[in-house]
């Protein structure tokens, strides 16, 4: 447990070290005239990672899955969607079981069960066709369920919005995984890592477009959509789930 | 052999009635909310896979679509106006009617992209929670297809021309809430003058941009 706790320690430091790094490179201000949030007191600061990250993005990531998108052909992309997506429930499972949701938690391990084995390890996902929904769960959101606060907004380099809770939610996420940190063959850790990301980004191609057509201020639209997501996806299964509907205080004219 | 003729014509003409009810699916003002979106989702879906100009992305067919089948159900100066927040009562009328048409705009030519990559994508429609004098209900469902599920779920109200969509909550986020900052922050630089401008530009720059697909 102690060691658990040090790695996290590493693995967090590293990750603050590098937003100081980011933060180097210039801090973007405010445009004039915004409202401060009351989630986002470490503004200029987060909207200096969200440039660095948005750059990464058009510079290295994008086209490097357009690269993807072009060599390989649909049903091998899903393939590897599918394997991933199969790997994760395993651990989805594991988080609907600490968040006292056992009935997701037997969905998730027999959709597991299912693609392993008639799936062909997870090439193909036929439990959602099947009638087991697709679930997704990390730390994160395990903790928030516990009661853990989000804590301020925070725009992590590489890995986008976050917040306080979930920056550890992440390191955690990261410190678990076994095809990121345990798998003893380097080389082939590395290249599934690289792929895991190339496919993570892949899976919103279109939508990346998207936001920048919707949204008129694309950093405090990214940051809202995330913080209610994120408290959408904790009170996800919850018996009251009218809390998760917003009240707007106009009334109808 | 009369009796027999009888109750094939009247068989038939049964038929005819349950195919009736079961084909010409246009909502009226007593469809029930869950039914209402599972008929329009299902027409749009069916349109847009059967439609190779849609799937190729031409833009003016998908608006023509939206327009014809989606927005009739939907109140989009209410949704605006939800959006705007404290901000919509110092618009004048005019602004009120420009800021509606603008932002409907803007929404389908956001979303039209979305639209033409439809294609074996499947809508799972959740059971209605609701009671049956509610004036508000939400209308769950998701999305199965390629990637992740997306959960889809609409707002609506009970008015005196049947139930109207005016808020979609997209992977867990509102709509109307994720303007509200958009809004009033465009509003404290410019005005409301300056956001109907905004929005004018946009969907302009929107309207000249090529189809990505």
């Amino acid at each position: 447990m102690m060691s658990l706790i040090h790695n996290l320690w590493r693995k967090l430091s590293r990750l603050i070290m590098l937003s100081f790094a980011v933060l180097m490179v210039g801090c973007a201000s405010i445009p004039a005239g915004v409202e401060p949030s009351p989630h986002d007191p470490w503004e200029p600061f987060n909207r200096s990672v969200f440039e660095f990250n948005e750059g990464l993005d058009a510079y290295l990531l994008k086209p490097v899955v357009a690269a993807y998108r072009f060599v390989l052909p649909e049903f091998i992309r899903e393939g590897i969607y599918n394997f991933f997506s199969n790997y994760g429930d395993i651990y989805t499972a594991l988080y609907n079981l600490l968040q006292g949701k056992p009935g997701d938690a037997f969905n998730d391990l027999m959709r597991v069960a299912v693609n392993t084995t008639m799936g062909l390890g997870g090439l193909i996902d036929l439990a959602t066709p099947g009638g087991l929904e697709k679930h997704k769960e990390d730390w994160g959101q395990t903790l928030g369920v516990w009661g853990v606060p989000a804590g301020p907004y925070v725009v992590l380099p590489f890995f986008g919005p976050s917040n306080v809770r979930d920056t550890f939610g992440t390191a955690a996420d990261l410190e678990s995984d076994y095809l990121f940190r345990l798998l003893p063959n380097v080389g082939l850790r590395n290249s599934l890592t690289g792929l895991r990301v190339v496919n993570a980004r892949n899976t919103y191609y279109e939508a990346g477009d998207l936001l920048d057509g919707a949204a008129i201020d694309k950093y405090s639209f990214v940051r809202d959509a995330y913080i209610q997501r994120r408290q959408y996806q904790i009170n996800e299964g919850r018996e009251d789930e009218e809390s998760e509907i917003p009240v707007y205080e106009n009334p109808y004219q | 052999m009369k009796t027999y003729k009888r109750i094939f014509q009247s068989s038939v003409a049964g038929l005819f009635l349950i195919a009736g009810t079961l084909f010409a699916q246009t909502p009226d003002q007593l469809t029930p909310p869950d039914a209402l979106i599972k008929m329009v989702v299902t027409e749009v879906m069916t349109t847009v896979k059967s439609d190779p100009d849609i799937q190729k992305g031409n833009i003016p067919k998908i608006v023509d679509l939206v327009e014809k089948k989606i927005v009739p159900y939907t109140d989009m100066r209410r949704t605006t106006e939800m959006a705007m927040g404290p901000n919509w009562k110092k618009a004048t009328p005019e602004q009120q009617a420009q800021l509606s048409l603008e932002f409907k705009n803007l929404l389908i030519r956001t979303y039209s992209g979305a639209l033409s990559q439809l294609r074996d994508q499947t809508v799972q429609f959740k059971p209605l929670r609701a009671a049956p004098d509610d004036k508000e209900v939400i209308v769950k469902t998701v999305v199965l297809g390629r990637g992740d599920p997306v959960p889809l779920d609409y707002r609506l109200e009970k008015t005196p021309n049947g139930w109207k969509v005016y808020d979609m909550n997209i992977m867990g986020v509102w709509l109307v809430e994720a303007y509200r900052n958009q809004f009033s922050n465009q509003i404290s630089q410019n005005g409301i003058e300056g956001l109907v401008k905004f929005l004018q530009d946009r969907n302009k720059q929107l309207a000249a941009a090529k189809p990505t697909n």
